[in-house]
């Protein structure tokens, strides 16, 4: 096993796949025990094939083309959130071993491909030619491009702190310190911009259904809902990679072999994204972007300037 | 390898650009404007720029280009555009533009066929960018981000409620 080798790609792509798969079962799980209800629980053990059952569903549905829709551009549109999400998780370093590539510009290859994914919304939303749709498009570019600055100004304290882009020697560097502890601040700032660019509750205002009907994905139906659907629990999973990456110390822990480490930390992170949904209400959309750029930029932009200072005042090498 | 590499992400920017310009859909040019961009960053990659390339991918792809596609999409333009946009693409009007591009495309050829060879570019670090950016360039920098503060105040401006305006 080294890094960049077939059986390794092969092996983190079914992974990353088969997860996607199984948080389906995983949400409606956890939001069921939470809200003190069962949840699915009757096909198979502990209802776990109800991924399989949910999946024959999708897959034999009518897949259903309106006929006033732009209808190139209505096909391509969930492709691409697929598409970016897992070629992003080419360069998350999972342990000393395992991976895809190591890329010395792996953060910002990271940013670059979330802030492709938001395409996905904005084209399908203006293909369905319909006006919830547009609105939920709308309502996903202006939030994603806002979110996107400030996740792209939290992660760099971690940056200047391990002065370099490669995610791999960004988790070396965590060896003796996670950088959760001096960077809290810019953790935060990652959590919730994570939040906003995957669309989840409550940042979920582009697909809220009380008023947009579902949003951009309004007029899609089998498998490219489908989709779309996979593609947020991948970016849900991409998202907490790159947390536990950046800011919980990678593969490192006691005992447990690396991958171990990895995936665990990860499972913590996707189940915090689950809890929130099920706990947190929804903002209303002028309140979500008054709050990014009245309390996100300027925290992030503190984060920046300490991060800055303490790195001048104790002259490290970086 | 690299070189076949280059020159197939470059035809691909060259194509999409050229179709950029003859889409009647104003969505679908913009398609292809992004994927120009994107191929072009694919050019730089493999010229070792490998900063400049994630950086056009996420300023210019997914930044700009997202905003050009949201006025786009407000604008709702339809068939009606799409007609006239038609009656723009008559030849009378390329013609001559046609003829000009021709000329300098004639002359680049003529330049890359007797001149040197591409040039190999050495990997360009961040650190690099950074130097040369607050170093020789600094004035530069200074006026980029002075526009940009132009940019935002106006916008500002425009788009506040209760202002005098109202």
């Amino acid at each position: 096993m080294s890094v960049g080798s077939p059986l390794n790609i092969g092996l983190i792509l079914g992974a990353v796949i088969a997860t996607a798969a199984v948080l389906i079962w995983v949400e409606r799980r956890l939001l069921a025990v939470w809200q003190d209800r069962l949840g699915p629980n009757r096909l198979g053990p502990l209802g776990l094939l109800q991924v399989a059952a949910d999946m024959i569903k999708i897959l034999s549905k009518e897949d259903w083309v309106p006929p006033f829709a732009d209808k190139g551009v209505f096909v391509f549109a969930p492709t691409v959130i697929m598409v970016t999400m897992l070629t992003a998780f080419a360069v998350v370093p999972i342990a000393p071993d395992v991976g895809i590539i190591d890329f010395n510009f792996g953060l910002l290859y990271f940013l670059a491909l979330s802030s492709l994914s938001v395409y996905s919304a904005v084209l399908a939303g203006y293909a369905s030619n319909n006006k919830y749709s547009l609105y939920g498009a709308l309502r996903a570019s202006a939030q994603t491009l806002s979110y996107e600055v400030f996740m792209g100004l939290s992660v760099m304290g971690v940056v200047m702190l391990a002065g370099t882009f490669d995610l791999r020697v960004i988790v070396e560097a965590q060896q003796n310190l996670w950088y959760i502890v001096p960077q809290c601040l810019g953790f935060a700032v990652f959590f919730i911009a994570a939040l906003a660019e995957s669309h989840r509750t409550p940042f979920d205002l582009p697909e809220a259904e009380h008023e947009l009907v579902a949003g951009f994905h309004t007029e899609y139906s089998g498998i490219k809902f489908g989709m779309f659907f996979v593609g947020e629990y991948i970016g849900i999973t991409l998202s907490s990679a790159m947390m536990v990456t950046l800011f919980f110390g990678g593969w490192h822990g006691p005992l447990l072999p690396p991958v171990v480490w990895f995936v665990l930390k990860t499972a913590v992170f996707i189940m915090l994204f689950i809890l929130i949904r099920g706990s947190l209400p929804r903002p209303r959309y002028d309140q979500l972007m008054a709050f990014g750029w009245k309390v996100m930029l300027p925290l992030a932009l503190v984060n920046l300037m300490l991060t800055g200072a303490l790195v001048l005042m104790v002259g490290s090498d970086a | 390898m690299l070189l076949t590499l280059f020159y197939t992400a470059a035809a691909v920017a060259v194509i999409s650009t050229a179709l950029v310009v003859t889409q009647l859909n104003a969505v679908h040019a913009l398609l292809y404007l992004i994927l120009s961009l994107i191929a072009s960053a694919v050019v730089f990659y493999l010229m070792g720029a490998y900063f400049a390339a994630l950086l056009e991918v996420i300023v210019y792809a997914g930044a700009v280009m997202v905003l050009f596609l949201f006025v786009v999409m407000l604008l709702n333009l339809g068939q009606r555009t799409i007609e006239q946009e038609q009656a723009w693409l008559q030849p009378g009007s390329w013609r001559g533009p046609a003829v000009l591009a021709g000329v300098l495309l004639t002359e680049l050829l003529w330049v890359l066929a007797t001149g040197s060879a591409a040039e190999t570019g050495h990997v360009v670090s961040s650190k690099e960018v950074g130097i040369r950016l607050f170093g020789p360039y600094v004035l530069a920098v200074e006026l980029a981000s002075m526009l940009l503060l132009a940019g935002l105040v106006g916008a500002y401006h425009l788009a506040r409620r209760g202002g005098r305006l109202r």
